[in-house]
């Protein structure tokens, strides 16, 4: 387990080195002068200035990069032009938020993913079955910009029942905080139920098509805890980890989600930068991302091994 | 009508079935699937609407009216009218274009940079393999909207530069993909036989294993125009794709936010639109791939 440990780190760190490399170059994508534009619209010869001295543009752009990568291995991402604020703390302070919609979508399309996988599988060709389909084609093909706009319309404006927009912090008030954040929840685990019911959907075919479903039933048990316990349970591990993975798209779905929904998240945060010119913060932005996807999907890799027995080797 | 014997009809069958090519093969299973077939024909429709726009379209997407301002579906605004008076159907069939063109020069964009790449790192291997590896692996470490986005923040808002950044954001799972089939097909019979009689390495990359996996590509390119058309639709949503008052899907969306309660026709049209040619591309895909299986009967 060490051993294996040992590898899959050192093997993240020529990835790392070239996401930073990725990050480090969007910057050079920036067409003249990159000091003038990331100074903004005033264009203070001072701030000018400053910049050009924070980020050494007048140096090469190797030595640019090792400056760069400095800073943010010390935890510094730059500054917010528009908010005067390290890039780090504006991210932390967003960072709740997106967690909160990120955990309560993956909980929603873990229940109906899951559900509707097993489901599908077991009444294999049936009416269920196929429902079962067509609702994962639809959420895979269902842009969820449009999900959120018409949930909108069907529960605030023409029912009344959630408030369309806005965000109140489960600390303040959890009622509010939960009618805020399930709308665009659902809209956020949508696509992602669909992903994982067909993946519980094909293990489950493939593990009730197994040797020791069948010596399960042959011993005459129930059929209910044939499939719940002897089927599920080995069927739901690729699934699981698969869930880690669909991080990222729940990461690129709160862009949108959040815009939709007004909720100052992470999403807000880069969508905002992006019309303010506040490159450090997207720069930022992308690598906390791309840092905790990685992490992620290493947990993930772990997870898989230690609840499969026969990897632990 | 003349009288076929029996034992020269089976024959002539037999004959058929040696001689089907596997593209006709294919052909014939895809027909046999009636989402797939669904699927084309949706998309054959919205081809026809995107190239004749201007004859199709019942008045100019971009005329203002203000006697017509956010007018209900009526007899002579099918789809009703938006914002600043502009008839919604017209704007939905100007539309086609921007998502059509995303769609597939993005993918093109993808295909055209990843697949030498992934070919190259599978048959080469060894260091060349894993540098591009760890690049693809970095660059789909990072969430395919954000990245998208980043690159259209850096490059400018325009519909060109959405293409570009989906384009690039996409690359990656061609290379992989490619790389991939490669590692899987150069140790087969016939690629040693190829190397036998003396075929340069480019030769054999490029004649005896690129046909071989194009089938894995063209169901990949298919699932990723999809993937391409949201993500145009969702950058033009958030103003870093097609600029108004350039008629696109995701724009319009935008814009029909803001009136949910005075005008929500404004909202259903292109959303539906989105949906329509994102799930016909998906039903295609899936089509494809089940029809270019050879293990399946």
């Amino acid at each position: 387990m060490l051993t294996f440990l040992a590898k899959r780190i050192l093997q993240l760190i020529p990835t790392l080195f070239f996401v930073s490399v990725l990050i480090f170059s969007l910057q050079q994508l920036l067409p003249g002068d990159p000091a003038l534009i990331m100074a903004g619209e005033d264009r203070d010869p001072e701030v000018i200035e400053q910049i050009r001295k924070q980020y050494r543009l007048d140096q090469p752009i190797p030595v640019q990069y090792v400056y760069w990568v400095k800073g943010v291995l010390s935890g510094d991402l730059g500054e917010s032009m528009r908010f005067k604020q390290p890039v780090l703390d504006l991210v932390l302070q967003k960072l709740p938020v997106t967690m909160q919609l990120a955990s309560m979508a993956l909980v929603i399309s873990l229940l109906i993913g899951i559900s509707a996988g097993i489901i599908s599988a077991v009444k294999k060709d049936t009416v269920w079955d196929y429902a079962a389909n067509v609702f994962a084609l639809w959420g895979l093909s269902t842009p969820n910009f449009w999900l959120g706009i018409m949930m909108i319309f069907l529960f605030s404006v023409q029912l009344g029942w959630l408030p369309p927009s806005g965000y109140v912090p489960l600390t303040e008030d959890w009622r509010q905080s939960l009618a805020t954040t399930i709308m665009p929840a659902f809209v956020l685990g949508n696509a992602i139920a669909a992903v994982l019911m067909r993946h519980t959907r094909s293990a489950m075919l493939q593990a009730l098509n197994s040797d020791y479903v069948r010596t399960a039933r042959a011993k005459g048990l129930l059929e209910r805890s044939v499939v719940l316990k002897h089927a599920m349970r080995n069927a739901l591990t690729p699934v699981i980890t698969l869930g880690a993975l669909e991080f990222g798209t729940l990461l690129s779905g709160a862009v949108l989600t959040e815009q939709i929904f007004t909720i100052p998240g992470f999403g807000k945060l880069i969508i905002d930068a992006v019309f303010n010119r506040d490159y450090a913060v997207v720069q930022g932005v992308v690598l906390i991302t791309a840092t905790t996807y990685i992490s992620l999907n290493l947990l993930a890799d772990v997870l898989y091994v230690m609840v499969n027995p026969r990897l632990r080797a | 009508m003349v009288e076929v014997p029996y034992d020269s009809a089976l024959a002539t069958q037999r004959a058929d079935e040696t001689i089907e090519s596997p593209m006709r093969r294919a052909l014939r299973r895809l027909r046999r699937r009636k989402g797939a077939v669904a699927g084309l024909i949706v998309i054959l429709i919205f081809v026809v609407l995107a190239v004749f726009a201007p004859l199709i379209a019942p008045f100019d997407p971009a005329a203002q009216s203000w006697s017509a301002v956010r007018k209900a579906p009526s007899a002579l605004y099918w789809f009703g009218t938006d914002d600043v008076g502009r008839d919604v159907l017209s704007r939905v069939i100007f539309g086609t274009r921007a998502s059509l063109l995303a769609g597939v020069i993005s993918v093109g964009i993808a295909l055209s940079i990843g697949v030498p790449l992934g070919l190259t790192a599978g048959y080469l291997g060894g260091w060349v393999d894993a540098i591009l590896s760890r690049i693809t692996d970095a660059m789909l470490a990072v969430p395919f909207l954000i990245l998208a986005i980043a690159l259209a923040a850096f490059l400018g808002p325009s519909l060109g530069n959405a293409m570009i950044a989906i384009g690039v954001t996409t690359t990656p799972i061609f290379i992989r993909l490619t790389r991939g089939q490669v590692m899987a097909v150069k140790v087969e019979d016939y690629v040693e036989a190829a190397r036998a009689i003396g075929n340069p390495r480019w030769r054999i990359a490029l004649f005896h294993i690129l046909p071989n996996i194009l089938p894995a590509l063209l169901v990949q390119a298919t699932l990723s125009i999809a993937a391409a058309i949201i993500a145009e639709a969702a950058l033009s949503f958030l103003g870093l794709g097609q600029q108004p008052p350039a008629p696109s899907w995701g724009s319009m969306l935008n814009s029909a936010q803001r009136f949910l309660t005075t005008g929500p026709w404004m909202a259903v049209w292109p959303g539906l639109a989105i949906f329509l040619t994102v799930l016909s591309f998906n039903l295609l895909g899936d089509g494809l791939r089940d029809a270019l299986d050879p293990k399946e009967k």
